[in-house]
């Protein structure tokens, strides 16, 4: 049996003979043919996850350079080199060797910088694109395993950048660790353990630089390359979502084809990403730990902060009352333990299980490709907007000192004000969001009616001013009435069946009410008999 | 009209599973007869026809197009040419001072500048090449629904079956429940040999470097090596002033500086007596000098910044806020304990010692603190 088929001709090319090669050991063809002009989807917000993937790979790249002269070590050393005002100061090697990278290897100080401000971008990409999936309902069925590797894949990224963070063993990130130190501390029952096993004994003790390195280089770079290749292949194999539009259904996927479009799109946006890092790498000043000095626990400055993604924890920290209580020899301080662990907790916890209970609410089991625009689900979408709310009170009071000192307010009454709108903020934020999403939902429904303003204003024989309103294009019209409007579920239909055990009516119950609050404000379509109707009778 | 009347055979919540979404589509219409014009208004009108590009008509324009890309190209060649060149030949203590930035690092700025410019330029080169002069013509690519035929999953599920019916699992309890039983503890040991991470706590938290007679030494004394400093006498704190110090034994501590200094750093300032509110505070006090933990009790931050009209000191890390006239307790911020006060006292030399250690754990609370 010959390897080639009698009447094809053998490859001429060099490229046409690698195929072939590569063919005759891994009959990679059959792949291709379907895979080569895949169609993806465009929308500019496609890219968010993109920026993620770039900047991860420039994290590996510059992180790659940085482990060939980063010494991962908390041996004392003096400092002799060519950064002046810490010439003879004692340091560990850790930031000897940091301070050394910053002015005495070449391209050093640029590849630091590359490394933090990727580290910086691939956080900020991760979040906004996890906001795009949420509300977009893009984690609808058939995506929800992949939210959830995506959310796994946003807590190790918060992990792999404080882990990174602390590897210089400077002033700032020795203090970042000492905070950490206090959080694992107030763990009831084990934190005293946990934190003498992580450190290698008492705070800080010479062990954690190595131990965070193998973990920041290996342990979790691996993890998340992991979990990174599990998403895209799903992404790959379930198809883009899209948004909906004329030729657009839950049937199909129109776009461009892999080859070339986003072969050249995506791979020349990989460039842009890394290209802007490392123009913002030049220009733009990030973690100068040479002016922090080497981490000694009994020195701080005023005004310090942490990167950004930490910084609704250390708002959380500041915000809470101090809540301490004693018993039968133990300490139980809910004044470190509620803000930095269980706070956080419920958030992500409910983050990564939202799609589960939406699809538990809705009833829903179809399979779903078309995009939600937000002001269609109006409760979905406020639920999100309560959750950034809730995030961006603990960040803003994460800087409440600088707020104070820039804008001459008190500690104290920020503080205050913190405490009162982490509760207020939330639950104004959802409530003002549902009301504009139903605004929002009456002006789609008015435009397929009366048509978009045409800015043409015209004077009747009787003297009145009115606008022209000219009717919307077939493809728009479809655009705002592909949506489903759901309804809430009476007890019957929410129990599935007739003969209803005790138990499950209770939950019966409890899924019909919850419907109700999700649906039981909404906004009904324009039916056939309305739109004919509003042509035929005209605008007014 | 409601979903309800329409679709009789509904599922639960009046979705029908087996058209899904194409639902809109008969929206107004069945079952209902009424005179209607012909058509449904919100119909899916399919794919609107392509719109070309000035490239794709204009030839003049295609071959402009054509040129940007290529010189976006040609200037990544050259700006990676640029960065190899720069990173020999510009020493890397020279600085340049760029209005409105200051003065930088030379090398950076340029390394920064053409790495960005070469792989920027590459990036919008691909970029606008796809947008111009590759295709934009849209089309669809059918979705397969994810689920697998009923039959796959009916023959999937009988070798599955027919699996594990062979292992004879279900039939030999026996081996299963000492596999299950083995798997269990298996990953145990996985933990039980992460025990020499660390010593176990014992009373380490209790205690710091202070004892009986141990020296306190102005860290603003301390050469920087941090072999030698010096104690301080009570004359040479004025009211109002505040130094922060440390055990003398941290001068030969080594290696275990910071250990030491986690624990042992400490406040002395010097009130008038009369100021002082608490009885305790002044007896473990000399002639109003007082030694407070520089340890925060909330996560262990060094409360640094002190306000000596009021004798308040605040952490710079979460603001709690410690009132040093009575006993050190907190006025403000998410700190539970007062900052623990160290006795104090002067030697036969006369420099300011300590009378014990702490008799509270300093730094942040933990379980067994009690």
């Amino acid at each position: 049996m010959t390897a080639t088929t009698p009447d094809t001709a053998p490859p001429a090319t060099l490229g046409g003979k690698a195929a072939d090669y590569l063919d005759q050991r891994l009959g990679i063809a059959g792949a291709a043919k379907k895979q080569l002009r895949k169609i993806f989807p465009d929308h500019w917000s496609f890219m968010l996850g993109e920026i993620a993937l770039y900047s991860f790979i420039v994290l590996l790249l510059s992180g790659i350079f940085l482990t060939l002269f980063f010494t991962p070590s908390m041996n004392e050393v003096t400092y002799n080199g060519s950064y002046a005002p810490l010439d003879g100061i004692k340091m560990s090697e850790a930031y000897a060797s940091t301070v050394d990278i910053s002015f005495d290897v070449r391209g050093g100080l640029l590849m630091r910088q590359v490394h933090h401000w990727a580290a910086l971008v691939f956080v900020m990409a991760i979040t906004i694109h996890m906001l795009r999936i949420f509300f977009t309902g893009a984690f609808r069925k058939p995506r929800e395993l992949n939210w959830l590797i995506g959310f796994g894949l946003f807590v190790m990224a918060l992990l792999e950048g404080f882990a990174g963070y602390s590897l210089p063993d400077d002033l700032l990130s020795g203090t970042g660790l000492r905070i950490a130190e206090g959080v694992i501390l107030s763990i009831p029952i084990v934190g005293t353990y946990v934190s003498f096993f992580l450190f290698g004994g008492e705070f800080p003790g010479h062990d954690l630089v190595p131990r965070l390195f193998t973990i920041h280089i290996l342990l979790v770079p691996g993890l998340i390359l992991a979990l990174i290749t599990v998403h895209l292949i799903l992404v790959f194999y379930q198809k883009h979502t899209q948004w909906a539009g004329p030729g657009r259904n839950n049937e199909n996927v129109v776009g461009l084809p892999l080859l070339p479009v986003y072969t050249a799109k995506a791979g020349g946006f990989f460039f842009v990403v890394f290209g802007f890092i490392s123009l913002l790498a030049g220009l733009v000043s990030i973690n100068p730990i040479w002016t922090y000095g080497p981490y000694i626990p009994n020195q701080m400055t005023a005004g310090s902060q942490p990167d950004w993604y930490i910084g609704f924890l250390e708002g959380s920290l500041r915000m809470m009352p101090n809540l301490e209580f004693n018993f039968w020899g133990h300490t139980l301080s809910l004044n470190v333990l509620i803000p930095s662990l269980i706070v956080p907790g419920i958030l992500f916890t409910g983050l990564a299980v939202y799609p589960f209970i939406e699809a538990w609410v809705t009833g829903d089991k179809r399979e779903h490709h078309i995009l939600d625009r937000p002001r269609n689900m109006p409760t979905r979408t406020a639920i999100g907007v309560a959750g950034c709310v809730f995030y961006a009170v603990l960040w803003i009071v994460g800087g409440n000192d600088l707020i104070a000192t820039h804008f001459h307010l008190s500690l104290e009454s920020i503080t205050w004000t913190g405490r009162v709108l982490i509760f207020v903020g939330p639950a104004f934020g959802f409530w003002i969001t549902r009301r504009i999403c139903f605004g929002l939902q009456r002006a789609d429904r008015d435009k397929v009616l009366h048509g978009r303003e045409a800015g043409v204003i015209i004077r009747s024989p009787e003297g009145e001013f009115s606008e022209v309103h000219a009717p919307l294009s077939d493809g728009d019209r479809y655009k705002l009435t592909s949506h489903d409007v759901h309804r809430p579920l009476t007890i019957a239909q929410a129990a599935d069946s007739n003969g209803v055990p005790a138990p499950r009516l209770r939950r019966a119950k409890l899924r019909a009410k919850v419907t109700e609050w999700y649906f039981g404000t909404r906004i009904e379509k324009p039916s056939a008999e309305e739109y004919h109707e509003s042509i035929t009778s005209g605008h007014h | 009209m409601s979903d309800e009347t329409n679709h009789p055979n509904m599922t639960e919540i009046g979705y029908d599973e087996e058209r899904g979404a194409v639902a809109v589509e008969e929206h107004g219409f069945d079952g209902h007869g009424e005179v209607v014009p012909a058509g449904d208004p919100f119909a899916d009108p399919g794919l609107e026809p392509h719109r070309p590009r000035i490239t794709d008509i204009d030839a003049k324009a295609a071959k402009r197009a054509e040129r940007q890309v290529a010189l976006l190209f040609a200037l990544s060649a050259a700006a990676t040419i640029g960065f190899m060149v720069a990173f020999t030949e510009i020493p890397r203590t020279a600085v340049v001072d760029f209005f409105p930035i200051g003065p930088v690092s030379a090398s950076n700025f340029a390394l920064g500048m053409l790495l960005g410019m070469a792989l920027f330029s590459l990036g919008a080169g691909a970029i606008y090449w796809a947008r111009t002069l590759m295709t934009d013509v849209e089309f669809p690519q059918e979705r397969h629904r994810l689920e697998s035929d009923p039959q796959a999953r009916a023959d999937a599920a009988a070798e599955w079956k027919q699996g594990v019916e062979d292992s004879g699992i279900k039939r030999r309890p026996l081996i299963r429940r000492t596999l299950l039983g083995a798997l269990t503890v298996l990953p145990l040991p996985a933990l039980w040999i992460l025990r020499d991470l660390g010593p176990l706590p014992g009373d380490t938290l209790r205690h710091t470097a202070w004892k009986a007679g141990e020296r306190i030494v102005n860290n603003n004394t301390v050469s920087l090596d941090g072999a030698t400093g010096q104690g301080v006498r009570p004359e040479d704190l004025t009211i109002g002033s505040l130094v922060t110090a440390r055990p003398q034994s941290a001068l030969t501590a080594g290696e275990d500086f910071n250990n030491m200094m986690a624990k042992s750093a400490i406040l002395l300032v010097r009130m008038d007596p009369a100021d002082i509110k608490s009885k305790q505070e002044r007896d473990w006090g000399y002639q109003g000098i007082v030694a407070f933990s520089q340890i925060c009790t909330h996560v262990g931050c060094p409360v640094t910044l002190y306000e000596q009209q009021t004798h308040h000191m605040l952490c710079p890390c979460h603001q709690s806020t410690f009132d040093l006239t009575e006993d050190g307790k907190v006025i403000f911020g998410p700190a539970a304990r007062s900052l623990p006060q160290l006795p104090i006292t002067v030697d036969a030399d006369g420099y300011l010692v300590a009378q014990r250690d702490f008799d509270a754990p300093v730094g942040p609370s933990f379980w067994e603190r009690g």
